[in-house]
């Protein structure tokens, strides 16, 4: 997006939209962890898988929320792990657990305690907004002389409500099974809720469509205003399901190469 | 004591501690100690580029360790009266925590330039309460004088006033210690950790495990 809205002296290309820059997305994400007293004490066993590489609960509330049931659109999945990874420097046992103990006593409560906590985050679906975008920067210039993108964000009570939902259910999972949550309770999901641009899923910015007024590229990533420019990130996307995009930008790249390549045979570029 | 060798704790090492212990910091803690001069400064000059982590450092050239000789013995002999040798595995000192704790107080990073007053005060608390209980340096006590002076302090939330300075010093000691011993080969076996080995299959979870938590296993 810096590029487009850079080039041509400023003026910027295949912005006949004047939409380069909007509907700027991230994922919704937000955390909360527990101890669960049941897991202390475990006999030492080998526990490295248990995270994301092994398991994930993908969204699960389709009916309800069409029967109107969620407060929120759309959905999010659950990313979990547990606490008997490899410790690497930081202390792994909670300092408030174990108050007061030092020595061979402190070595055994730490023994006790690793292992028994669990995290659950929410990784979901953010509803592009008119308030999250990027525009060039007034005033602000890299070292070279050119203008640096400025950040606009803002988080919609459909995300908000969506994060409120995560920490009920992550709570709720937690006591079921006899656990407390360490997360710091609070009642305003801006202040739990990750701050835009954190978990790295940024997308939009030159959103694709079937109107050229109404959007920066095709179904080929190719901008409306100039045949022979297509993007190929994560700019083209209109929204951003709870997935990571990564694999849906290389699918569009990729047919995008087919569409190219025979767009070029024809000599149409 | 304090003419050891240097021991063979690599930069690498202890730049790999640094970024997960910083991970772990809690914000009250930077607040309550936060100070100064030093990390305003710092922020202001910058430290520098990254180490070059294909190079061999040796300990004091990246940056100059600034514990003193009584200090590292201070600091030594309380990393073994929080993590002693016993059947769970060796002292603190005997897999380079000192020498970790060394580096931390010494570093030019924000984090560890906030900790540094309150682990150089605590140091000295430390020596002087010895002195005015026991007339010697701490590091020359018995185990029984070593617990009456840790026992005063070793928990922030019951300990008396005149105790809270040396309470919040004795546990930030503790977090240090603990994060550097558990992240040793030693602390591994010490705390339990027995992964990072491969595996030819997965047979599920241990049955002495599925015992405690009375589950059975039904995915075969």
């Amino acid at each position: 997006m810096r590029i487009l809205l850079n080039s041509n002296g400023g003026k910027g290309v295949a912005n006949s939209s004047g939409l380069v820059g909007k509907y700027i997305m991230d994922t919704v994400g937000t955390g909360v962890n527990g101890h669960i007293p049941m897991l202390e004490n475990c006999p030492p066993h080998n526990e490295d898988g248990a995270g994301g590489s092994h398991f994930y609960s993908p969204w699960w509330l389709y009916q309800e929320q069409a029967a109107g049931k969620t407060d929120f659109p759309r959905g999010y999945h659950i990313e979990m792990g547990g606490s008997r990874n490899m410790p690497m420097g930081g202390n792994p046992v909670p300092d408030d657990l174990t108050l007061g103990s030092y020595g061979s006593k402190f070595k055994e409560e730490a023994r006790r305690y690793y292992g028994s906590f669990v995290g659950y985050a929410c990784r979901g679906e953010m509803i592009p907004n008119e308030g999250s975008f990027c525009e060039l920067d007034p005033t602000v210039k890299d070292k070279w002389g050119v203008p640096v993108l400025r950040w606009h964000w803002k988080w919609s009570e459909h995300e908000l409500k969506q994060a409120a939902h995560a920490r009920r259910t992550f709570s709720e999972l937690i006591q079921a099974m006899g656990g407390t949550v360490r997360t710091p309770k609070s009642d305003d999901p801006l202040s739990y809720i990750e701050t835009g641009g954190k978990i790295i899923h940024e997308v939009g910015g030159a959103i694709m469509g079937d109107d050229a007024k109404k959007s920066v590229c095709n179904q080929w990533n190719q901008t409306w205003d100039v045949r022979n420019l297509f993007l190929c990130d994560g700019s083209p996307f209109p929204s951003n399901a709870d997935k990571n995009p990564t694999l849906t930008i290389m699918a569009l790249a990729w047919r995008t190469g087919d569409y190219l390549i025979e767009q070029a045979r024809k000599g149409a570029l | 004591m304090n003419n050891e060798p240097r021991p063979r704790l690599s930069r690498r090492e202890v730049l790999k501690w640094f970024a997960a212990a910083s991970a772990a910091m809690s914000v009250s803690e930077l607040e309550l100690f936060a100070q100064s001069g030093t990390t305003a400064a710092l922020a202001r000059k910058g430290y520098g580029t990254d180490p070059n982590l294909m190079k061999e450092y040796k300990p004091s050239d990246a940056w100059p360790l600034i514990l003193d000789a009584k200090q590292r013995l201070t600091v030594k002999t309380l990393c073994d009266i929080l993590i002693p040798a016993d059947d769970l595995g060796p002292a603190a000192s005997a897999v380079g925590v000192p020498e970790f704790i060394d580096e931390w107080v010494s570093a030019p990073y924000p984090i560890q330039t906030a900790d540094r007053p309150m682990i150089l005060e605590g140091l000295a608390w430390l020596d002087t309460e010895a002195q005015k209980r026991f007339q010697k340096g701490f590091a020359a006590l018995d185990a029984a004088q070593h617990r009456a002076i840790c026992d005063d302090i070793c928990n922030r939330s019951t300990t008396a006033a005149e105790f809270k300075r040396p309470a919040h010093f004795f546990l930030k000691m503790r977090s240090l210690t603990a994060g550097g011993y558990f992240s040793t080969v030693d602390g591994w076996k010490a705390i339990g950790y027995v992964g990072n080995i491969p595996l030819a299959t997965f047979d599920g979870p241990p049955k002495e495990v599925l015992e405690k938590l009375g589950l059975e296993q039904t995915v075969k």
